[in-house]
């Protein structure tokens, strides 16, 4: 292992995370629910319940983002650098799994850990796991 | 009100997704290439979120309920199950094949890049395949699901 110093932007993304954090401090003290995307997402496509309106515009909030960004600043748009074939295939498998093991990395990963879940740890350390060994694959022994 | 509210909460969400770098699939792939040129950075995303997290989530527990009257609704099992350990591994390598998960994802969508568009749909597809199997199986209620 050697450390990426040219990439390295440990103060953006803290302020980055510390928003992240503050968004779920809000959601969980105003309406007393987790933030959890992949549990919004899936809520927002098959629950047709009382819910269903805040979790519409909390998507909408999402999607709206970079329009927001673009008011003040010149974001850089994101390189997704893959066939349309990985694409689909990584998306089949970060839906289906994140709905099989109850959340992803917002719904365990921060609001899991906050709330010391051991369960959430669990599925963090699972799915970090996962990442590192699949990338070694892909990027070291693959090609 | 409370889709003012959301709304606002997910334009704040998705800032930070920004901010903190995780909108861009190679710096995220960048952080779990721990065997070959690592930029930790992600790691600082997840302590800047979980440090206002822990406070909030410790301080909501203690009231009991919400600043608008509301019942907290937090996941109730606690058990450490297959379908957690296992789901979580297909996400984890999904996650390593694009550098993409959920949010960023969307939040890609709103930049209006086709391939995350892609991501996104086939995300979705993969959420509702996992829905019709769990049903057939007569298995757990949105309300078990921890986010």
């Amino acid at each position: 292992m050697q450390i990426d110093w040219t990439h390295f932007t440990p103060w953006t993304s803290l302020a980055g995370g510390v928003m992240l954090g503050l968004a779920a401090a809000m959601l969980i003290l105003l309406f007393g629910r987790t933030l959890g995307i992949s549990g919004i997402v899936d809520g927002f496509l098959t629950a047709r319940d009382r819910e269903f309106c805040w979790r519409a515009t909390f998507l909408l909030g999402l999607l709206a983002a970079p329009t927001a960004l673009k008011l003040f600043s010149t974001p850089t748009p994101p390189n997704i650098d893959m066939s349309w074939m990985q694409l689909t295939i990584a998306g089949l498998l970060v839906g289906f799994g994140t709905r099989l093991g109850s959340g992803c990395t917002s719904g365990h990963g921060i609001c899991g850990l906050s709330r010391l879940s051991p369960r959430s740890l669990v599925a963090t350390l699972t799915f970090m796991s996962a990442g590192f060994v699949t990338v070694y694959v892909v990027r070291h022994l693959a090609s | 009100m409370r889709v003012v509210i959301s709304f606002v909460l997910g334009l704040v969400f998705g800032i930070g997704l920004y901010v903190s770098g995780m909108t861009q699939p190679s710096k995220v792939l960048g952080f779990l290439d721990v065997f070959g040129d690592w930029d930790p950075s992600l790691a600082f995303v997840m302590a800047g979120a979980v440090a206002v997290g822990l406070v909030a989530f410790s301080f909501a527990r203690r009231r009991g309920r919400t600043f608008l009257g509301d019942e907290l609704r937090l996941p109730r099992i606690t058990e450490i199950d297959a379908p957690l350990v296992v789901g979580s591994l297909i996400f984890g390598i999904g996650w390593g094949l694009s550098g993409i998960c959920p949010g960023p994802g969307i939040v890609d969508v709103g930049f209006l890049d086709w391939r995350a568009l892609v991501f996104v749909v086939s995300m979705a597809a993969g959420m509702v395949m996992e829905r019709l199997i769990a049903d057939t199986r007569g298995a757990k209620s949105l309300v078990s699901r921890d986010g």
